[in-house]
């Protein structure tokens, strides 16, 4: 006996009111921009500069005594954090630290860091400090553009790839797909103000190859379906496209959000933000293929006439090149 | 389409095992480091019984590549230092004025006197008298510039002399600034590499990034703090002559000469003459030791030049005393008690041996030539690295065996066909990983989860495909061949979009990221090759044994 979570020969008509599913992601878009307009990001130090210190000691973290410690410094904004985590065990109890980039300093100062360490000691003798991460103002403003022209570039590498592999309008429902993915994605970020910061990025260009992966699959049925079915309207052949691969997408996101919900249980709290982001990208990216990518092609139209000369001889090529 | 040539076979089957040889050191992950170190250990500095029990341990004929494992996962200190390489225009600028002063002074009947100007960084003011020899003196101290020597600044010279008013401004041009930037650097990076070497960790990085930043991780050191006392300390060692002892710390020392704290002697202070007899500089070794009292100390050689400045002195005072500063502090003041040539000799101090080992690393290394900003520093404790590891380790395993699991009752026996490509996929990511020595950091880990959730996707698609042609397709060997053609397309254009973003992630991303996108571009291929060849290679090899009749994918 097999399982079959998504019956074979399925029909359901993903396009009936493909207009209300743009509406809602054009309404989920301006939201999450809302969202950050308004609450912004919670930018870790890799943007915004600053040190981060996690704490380890047996006993408990005391958050109000730890602040008292540290505002008597006079570092500015002091953000203090207990962790949880299952994996801890009873005597581990876990805080994050974090301090704002210091105004005179362009580098990282290691005074400042003993200071707070020593503030610590203070209120807890046994405490270990288990990281300490300094970046200064002058890098994190280079990381943000990085980040930014990753993203950027990533997209428009994409959006030619899909161009000269398919058609114009393919390339732009993929493209335009993916923008929906990262905007929304950073939307979720800015409304829970989860830490963005640099591994927040490589989720996001995950999420991109991921949502493209399955942009493409489908597409890639529907250039074939184009080419079999030449006649048929062209809401038909999407929505017999995206049937056709349902079940694949459905197996394929399954499969990487069971290895995702593994990682996010149980692979420490140090990569749980960078889970989070993938585990929404999933969604957002199957969803996005489907109801964004398809329907947007739909609404631009694309080219029927496959059978020209080269067309076909194309058709041929991909079907052949085995 | 089934038919596979045997060639073909024989290639897949080479190439997995010989992706798995790779991988298996990793396996015996602390056998084989200690196996590696001992190995290295012995090519640095000689064999002992333990080396050589330790580098046995571990057969020599087998791979011994591993992974590396990074900061975040083995616990050690990062840091992004800015070199600030426009210190050294000023040293080069304040070097001149000797030259620019004696050249001129020949001509004084034309140029009239000459005065140093006090100077803003990066430029030299000389000023004279009279300023209508202006033209003269520009054309004299022209002829002080030498060509650039650079591959980019060929063809021009390394001074800008200008005149202003009576004042002559000497400047450096832009392609000696770069190839003085560039010298600095490799400078810089040198004595850094030599310093942490000295220390003697584990597989340090480092790298030069963009002009002027140089990027050092060092795996397993206790702090970023500890590292920068490592490579930050300047250790500037001189020899210079004593012209009294004193314990008045305002003591005017006088034109020439110069005050200096003793290190050891509390309240007490050196009048030196100010022009060194000979410096750190001209020092080719240095080591602990201990003398002849037994207490901690340091041995110095000279080189040649050095060691001749150094006797010709000692010959000429013999009886007077001579001191041995550091880092603008008198660390002893002895009294030359005869001519010592040979250019080598001891420092003794109150020194702990510690002390002593660390002031033999410092005088070896040299000074840097730049100061150093830290722009970025990262500790991670080991601790935190191990609880990375058993938690991806965990999670590694839970994720595989749900995704193993799904599979095999999604697709039953193709299922199994797909999970022994997905066990050999991931062995063929830690064989490449070991055979590039990639570094494997925490969203690495990451990636290779996702790659094994992401990897049954190129198999997903075939046997999708297989179920459809199955329908339609004459007979199952037809369906299967069908299945791999028709869902090839697919294939290669997800992945190619996918490896595009990995790309990008490499080329921009640091560190961490970039370990991540590593695995992820690895996991990409590898899934790739064992979906489209080894299972169906897997497929084809029971199908010729079975000729099965139907099939149900």
């Amino acid at each position: 006996m097999r399982l079959r979570v998504i019956p074979d020969n399925t029909s359901f008509d993903f396009f009936k009111r493909w207009k209300v599913w743009l509406g809602i992601s054009g309404l989920m878009i301006v939201l999450a921009l809302v969202s950050f307009g308004v609450r912004g990001l919670n930018y870790g130090i890799d943007f915004r500069g600053g040190t981060t210190i996690r704490t380890q000691s047996t006993e408990a973290v005391d958050v109000g005594a730890y602040r008292d410690a540290l505002g008597a410094l006079g570092l500015g904004d002091v953000v203090i954090s207990e962790v949880f985590d299952p994996s801890f065990g009873p005597d581990q109890n876990v805080a994050m630290v974090r301090i704002q980039a210091q105004d005179e300093a362009e580098a990282v100062t290691p005074e400042t860091i003993s200071a707070v360490e020593a503030a610590l000691q203070g209120v807890s003798p046994d405490i270990e400090f288990v990281s300490v991460e300094s970046v200064g103002p002058k890098v994190s403003g280079e990381l943000v553009w990085t980040a930014v022209e990753a993203v950027v570039l990533s997209i428009a590498a994409v959006l030619v790839y899909i161009w000269l592999r398919f058609e114009w309008q393919f390339a732009l429902g993929a493209v335009l797909a993916l923008v929906h993915d990262v905007i929304l994605t950073i939307g979720v970020f800015s409304e829970l103000q989860m830490k963005f910061d640099l591994t927040t990025i490589a989720a996001l260009l995950t999420i991109v190859g991921y949502s493209l992966n399955d942009t493409v699959v489908v597409f890639d049925r529907v250039r074939e379906n184009l080419i079999k079915y030449k006649k048929t309207d062209l809401k038909e052949v999407l929505n017999l496209s995206i049937n056709e691969t349902l079940s694949r997408t459905f197996m394929t996101s399954f499969t990487t959000l069971l290895a995702l919900f593994a990682l996010f249980a149980l692979g420490g709290d140090v990569i749980r933000g960078f889970v989070f982001a993938m585990i929404w990208g999933v969604f957002v990216g199957t969803y996005s293929s489907v109801f964004v990518a398809s329907s947007i092609l739909l609404w631009l139209g694309v080219k029927r006439d496959w059978s020209k000369p080269e067309a076909e001889a194309e058709a041929k090529k991909n079907g052949s090149s085995v | 389409m089934l038919q596979i040539d045997l060639w073909k076979r024989l290639t897949i089957w080479a190439l997995v095992i010989v992706g798995l040889a790779l991988a298996s050191p990793n396996l015996f992950y602390n056998k084989v480091e200690s196996h590696n170190d001992a190995v290295a250990a012995i090519e640095k500095s000689g064999a002992t019984p333990e080396r050589e029990a330790a580098a046995a341990s571990w057969p020599s004929w087998l791979p011994s590549g591993l992974v590396n494992l990074g900061l975040d996962l083995r616990g050690g200190a990062h840091l992004l230092a800015e070199v600030k390489v426009a210190d050294v225009y000023a040293s080069r600028l304040e070097a001149l004025w000797p030259d620019v002063r004696d050249i001129l002074r020949p001509e004084r009947e034309t140029v009239g006197t000459i005065r140093l100007q006090p100077s803003p960084a990066g430029e030299l003011r000389v000023r004279i008298s009279n300023p209508d020899g202006m033209a003269r003196a520009l054309e004299l101290v022209r002829g002080l510039a030498r060509p650039v020597t650079s591959l980019t600044g060929a063809g021009s010279n390394d001074l800008q002399v200008a005149g202003q008013g009576d004042e002559i401004v000497v400047t450096l041009s832009e392609a000696e600034k770069q190839a003085t930037d560039e010298r600095t650097m490799q400078q810089s990076l040198e004595i850094i590499r030599r310093r942490i070497d000295e220390v003697g960790t584990r597989e340090p990085t480092i790298q030069r990034q963009g002009n002027d930043r140089i990027l050092i991780q060092v795996p397993g050191i206790g702090s970023a703090a500890e590292l920068k006392d490592i490579i930050g300390t300047t250790a500037q060692l001189t020899f210079q002559p004593v012209v009294s002892r004193t314990t008045n710390a305002d003591t005017t020392p006088g034109t020439g000469n110069e005050l200096l704290p003793a290190m050891n002697e509390e309240g007490a202070f050196y009048v030196l003459e100010q022009a060194p007899v000979v410096t750190g500089e001209e020092l080719t070794d240095s080591q602990p030791s201990f003398d002849q009292n037994g207490r901690p100390a340091v041995t110095f050689r000279f080189n040649p030049s050095g060691a001749r400045k150094f006797g010709d002195y000692t010959a000429a005072n013999i009886g007077s005393p001579f001191a041995i500063v550091l880092d603008d502090e008198v660390i002893s003041a002895p009294v030359i008690q005869s001519h010592i040539p040979g250019g080598s000799g001891i420092i003794t101090g109150n020194f702990t041996v510690e002390e002593s080992t660390n002031l033999a690393v410092l005088l070896r290394a040299g000074a840097l030539p730049a100061g150093l900003d830290f722009l970025e520093e990262r500790t991670i404790g080991p601790e935190l690295g191990q609880d990375s590891i058993d938690a991806g380790k965990l999670a590694t395993g839970v994720a595989f065996v749900a995704v193993l699991g799904f599979m095999w009752a999604s697709y039953g026996l193709f299922g199994i066909f797909a999970n022994v490509a997905l066990i050999i996929n991931i062995g063929l990511i830690f064989g490449l990983l070991s055979l590039i020595g990639a570094t494997l950091t925490l969203p690495g880990i990451a990636g290779i989860v996702l790659t094994v959730g992401m990897a049954v996707d190129a198999n997903v698609l075939i046997f999708e495909r297989i179920r459809e042609e199955l329908k339609t397709a004459r007979g199952p060997a037809r369906a299967i061949e069908l299945g791999y053609e028709k869902a090839l397309s697919a294939i290669v254009d997800a992945n190619i979009t996918t490896i595009i973003t990995a790309i990008i992630l490499y080329v921009m991303g640091s560190g961490p990221v970039r370990g991540f996108a590593i695995t992820l571009g690895l996991g990409i291929v590898t899934s790739v090759f064992t979906a489209i060849f080894v299972t169906r290679l897997l497929i084809a090899m029971w199908f010729e044994r079975r000729r099965p009749k139907t099939i149900e994918v």
